[in-house]
């Protein structure tokens, strides 16, 4: 038995995957008691939705982490919930709901519900920060513009610019770093994740938003779907959220340093749940 | 499902995928015949360029030589090629999927070469051949026929890679999947299927060629 050990080895380094692998599998769906709820954030929006470290920081986070006590449903344990996947992550009760620049439209609808709006945003531009060239969607002709792969922006600006010069990326980070090293001349996505990159430390002085919005985007909090008990409940609490004058307290602390403020509507009154 | 086709350019995306397939296909032969020539010739300067390319290239990952196409050739070094960004790393991602497949076609010829016996190479070589013309008219020609199932899994593993290209914004069908589910998420399995299905009706017929014609074509000895 020569190699004897090797084999023990790697069958437990193997059994230890396949653990790993099916870790949390056993837990309660989206978790209701217990201690923690599971919450869909973006991970990688400054501003809104930011994984630094080990700690969250943005608006949609205190969002989510208000509703969480206001609902006593527990300690929140945020899980990245990446666009193409948010409905699939509620629909399998993987989160019990996700607040992540989550727009509510009619076909997302079919999947999940939707609590709120509780913030209208735009899409809109991003340049340099000595950019005067560049006033709003109707001066992007001959321009290069930077957007996120597969994104509601990139869509709804070909639609408007038709021959714009479109540079998609994977993520907006990258886009930030081409419009500063002027490989492109604009960045397009809402308003609010533009505040929040203008808003970060390596950006400042270096870009600003335009601030002349040309679409609306109405962020919800998605839920499951038909679970009106629990939407009422969450409207209820963003309803307090405006009220207590918590809304406006964490706008001005997340996107306030870039000096956005946000746009007409806002904050809207949230929708009753169907 | 029907609807998807109408509002989305799903045939569009559909033909850059087999575009970039067949350019990168084409170029990463040529690139990869070239360094495995250059590794099985007999002057040691260029086997250790081959060997160097071989082993930088085919471990590095594929999305950083594609980001690398565009931020470094195109963003730093200025190379373009068209005015057009969407020309522009279209090309560059050939050229990206072309240098990292390349890798894997040398290594593949190299083991069709180890197929061919010595004595072939040591025969050439006494009827006064020079290497390249026992390259040309023993060796090569013998390794390509011993070397199609390896290079046949290359061409399967290059159809499926050529999605990275999504990276740097090519509008192939992976990141025109994610635009569907971006505005169609209640028609999320039938889009997956639809991408999945395609990429196997291009990669099963690879297969099924390959394998008959490693038969087909094998040199018998």
């Amino acid at each position: 038995m020569k190699f004897g050990r090797f084999t023990v080895a790697a069958v437990a380094v193997t059994a230890g995957l396949g653990l790993a692998g099916c870790g949390g599998g056993s837990a309660t769906p989206g978790a209701s008691g217990g201690g923690t709820v599971k919450i869909g954030i973006k991970f990688d929006q400054p501003g809104l939705g930011l994984k630094a470290g080990a700690d969250f920081t943005g608006m949609d986070v205190d969002l989510a982490r208000y509703i969480a006590t206001e609902l006593k449903l527990g300690t929140p344990d945020f899980v990245e919930a990446v666009s193409a996947q948010r409905e699939t992550l509620i629909s399998t009760g993987q989160v019990k709901y996700i607040i992540g620049t989550y727009s509510i439209t009619d076909a997302r609808k079919e999947k999940v519900s939707f609590a709120g709006p509780y913030f209208i945003a735009g899409q809109d531009l991003l340049v340099r920060a000595d950019d005067m060239s560049i006033t709003g969607v109707e001066s992007l002709a001959g321009k290069k513009l930077c957007s996120a792969k597969g994104s509601t922006s990139a869509n709804n600006v070909k639609a408007k610019v038709p021959d714009v010069n479109l540079q998609e990326y994977q993520t907006y980070t990258l886009c930030v770093d081409a419009l500063k090293s002027g490989a492109v001349d604009a960045l397009t996505t809402d308003d609010t994740i533009l505040a929040g990159y203008a808003a970060q430390e390596a950006n400042k002085g270096k870009v600003k938003v335009v601030g002349k919005t040309f679409s609306t985007e109405n962020y919800g909090v998605g839920l499951a779907k038909g679970d009106t008990a629990f939407c009422q409940q969450v409207t209820d609490a963003l309803k307090k959220f405006v009220s207590s004058g918590e809304w406006q307290k964490s706008v001005d602390k997340h996107l306030g340093p870039a000096g956005y403020k946000p746009g007409a509507g806002n904050p809207p009154a949230p929708a009753a749940c169907a | 499902m029907g609807d998807l086709f109408t509002t989305f350019n799903v045939v569009g995306a559909l033909g850059i995928t087999l575009l970039l397939t067949l350019f990168s296909a084409l170029g990463a032969l040529v690139i990869g015949t070239l360094v495995a020539i250059m590794r099985v010739s007999p002057v040691a300067f260029l086997n250790t360029v081959g060997a160097a390319f071989v082993n930088i290239v085919r471990n590095t990952p594929l999305t950083l030589i594609i980001v690398f196409c565009n931020i470094g050739f195109i963003t730093n070094l200025g190379l373009s090629v068209s005015t057009d960004i969407a020309r522009n790393n279209l090309v560059w991602a050939i050229v990206g999927l072309s240098i990292y497949h390349a890798a894997f076609v040398c290594e593949s010829l190299r083991s069709g070469v180890n197929t061919v016996p010595t004595g072939q190479a040591e025969a050439a070589r006494s009827i006064g051949l020079t290497f390249g013309q026992s390259l040309g008219a023993v060796l090569l020609p013998q390794a390509f026929r011993g070397a199609i199932t390896p290079l046949g899994n290359t061409l399967i593993a290059l159809t499926k890679n050529t999605t990275v290209a999504t990276a740097i914004g090519v509008a192939e069908i992976s990141g025109l999947m994610k635009e569907m589910i971006e505005f169609r998420s209640d028609l999320l399995i039938p889009i997956f299927l639809l991408v999945a299905f395609y990429f196997v009706l291009l990669t099963l017929p690879i297969g099924l060629v390959t394998t008959h014609l490693s038969t087909k074509l094998a040199v018998k000895r």
